[in-house]
């Protein structure tokens, strides 16, 4: 039964965003809205990790899965993108690795000039 | 046969499942990134759509209930997130420094990419969104008038492509630090980028979920004054 209670939690977040989705006039998803609430309501102490751990650790585990159905579906949009077809393919490679490569770069150089270097070797000695 | 494949509402669920868990095992045997279950999967799954004359959408009667989890999925991302927050509160200047470095790295690239190729503004727009996560994209393209179809496409590749470079990406850009490699995964290729964060570990995880909703939400903002400027 923790099982079907710690689902239960999470659906209602879900719906609770969901329901944010339709009141408020934004291109935002309702799963964004509900990961928000679900933050909030951990923060706040209206859900104690306990009571949605277990389940969440498993859907997060199998989220790779529930892409499938989605990327099968490039099957109906590809005469839609035939006659863009290399300029797309190009755009889409180029931007992806530099967007990791920039967001990766000036994430860590931050975070290196911010620590002291006494600590990072420390840090590096474990 | 054929009808028998298209009538059942289990038909869908269980080739994606049987495909992945064939993905999971080519993926140990011959540790390679770029046999990444996920990319394994969705070929195998569309060869035998191909192959069996089973229309997309007789698949996805019985594949919509493995999608359906999606959304409690992400809420779900909130929970390692809520975890690691005492790092995030640490570390919060690089953070938001790096997704929004990030987002505008996505946003120009995109820019410049299309008026080398010469693209028209329909197709630029369409394009605008592809690094974030689809339900945000799809919003933006169609506020911007872009081609939702094809925007949808884009990001999955994105994802996809993400996924299976990561580790590639973070070894020539020397990205050693495990809240970078999250940032980096979440920004570049949201939530299917997300999916090998939490391969990675649970920093570069829940780094990676809150990448996500903060790119998405910076993209919202960027995208519509981008949009004017081709």
């Amino acid at each position: 039964m923790k099982y079907l209670k710690q689902f239960g939690i999470i659906l209602i977040v879900s719906f609770l965003g969901e329901l944010l989705h339709l009141i408020i006039p934004l291109p935002i998803p309702a799963s964004v809205y509900g990961l928000i609430l679900m933050l909030l309501s951990l923060c706040l102490g209206i859900l104690r990790l306990e009571q949605v751990k277990d389940v969440a650790d498993f859907l997060i585990e199998i989220m790779p899965v529930m892409f499938i159905p989605a990327a099968v579906g490039l099957l109906d949009s590809w005469s839609a993108l035939k006659p863009i077809f290399v300029p797309v393919v190009l755009i889409t490679i180029l931007t992806t690795v530099i967007v990791m490569g920039v967001t990766g770069q000036v994430t860590q150089r931050m975070i290196r000039r911010e620590q002291p270097k006494k600590n990072r070797k420390e840090h590096r000695q474990k | 046969m054929k009808a028998y494949l298209t009538d059942s509402v289990f038909f869908g669920a269980m080739i994606s499942l049987a495909a992945y868990e064939a993905g999971l095992l080519i993926r140990k045997k011959f540790k390679l990134a770029v046999l990444n279950p996920l990319l394994i999967a969705t070929v195998c799954v569309m060869a035998a759509l191909l192959l069996l004359r089973v229309e997309y959408k007789h698949y996805n009667e019985g594949a919509k209930y493995i999608s359906y989890l999606l959304t409690p999925a992400t809420v779900c991302l909130a929970v390692p997130l809520y975890q690691q927050l005492e790092l995030l509160r640490k570390n919060l200047k690089a953070v938001t420094g790096g997704i929004t470095a990030g987002v505008l790295a996505s946003l120009v690239s995109v820019l410049l990419l299309s008026k080398l190729f010469a693209l028209s503004h329909e197709q630029y727009v369409t394009l605008l969104p592809k690094s974030i996560t689809t339900a945000i994209g799809m919003g933006i393209s169609e506020e911007l008038g872009g081609i939702q179809t094809i925007t949808v496409a884009v990001i999955i590749v994105t994802g996809i492509l993400g996924n299976v470079i990561a580790e590639f990406v973070c070894k020539v850009f020397r990205i050693e630090e495990p809240i970078a490699k999250g940032l980096a995964l979440g920004t570049a290729s949201h939530a299917i980028g997300t999916a090998k964060a939490m391969e990675l570990g649970e920093v570069e995880g829940a780094m990676s979920s809150l990448a996500i909703a903060v790119a998405g939400l910076l993209t919202v903002v960027g995208a519509s004054v981008f949009a004017n400027l081709m």
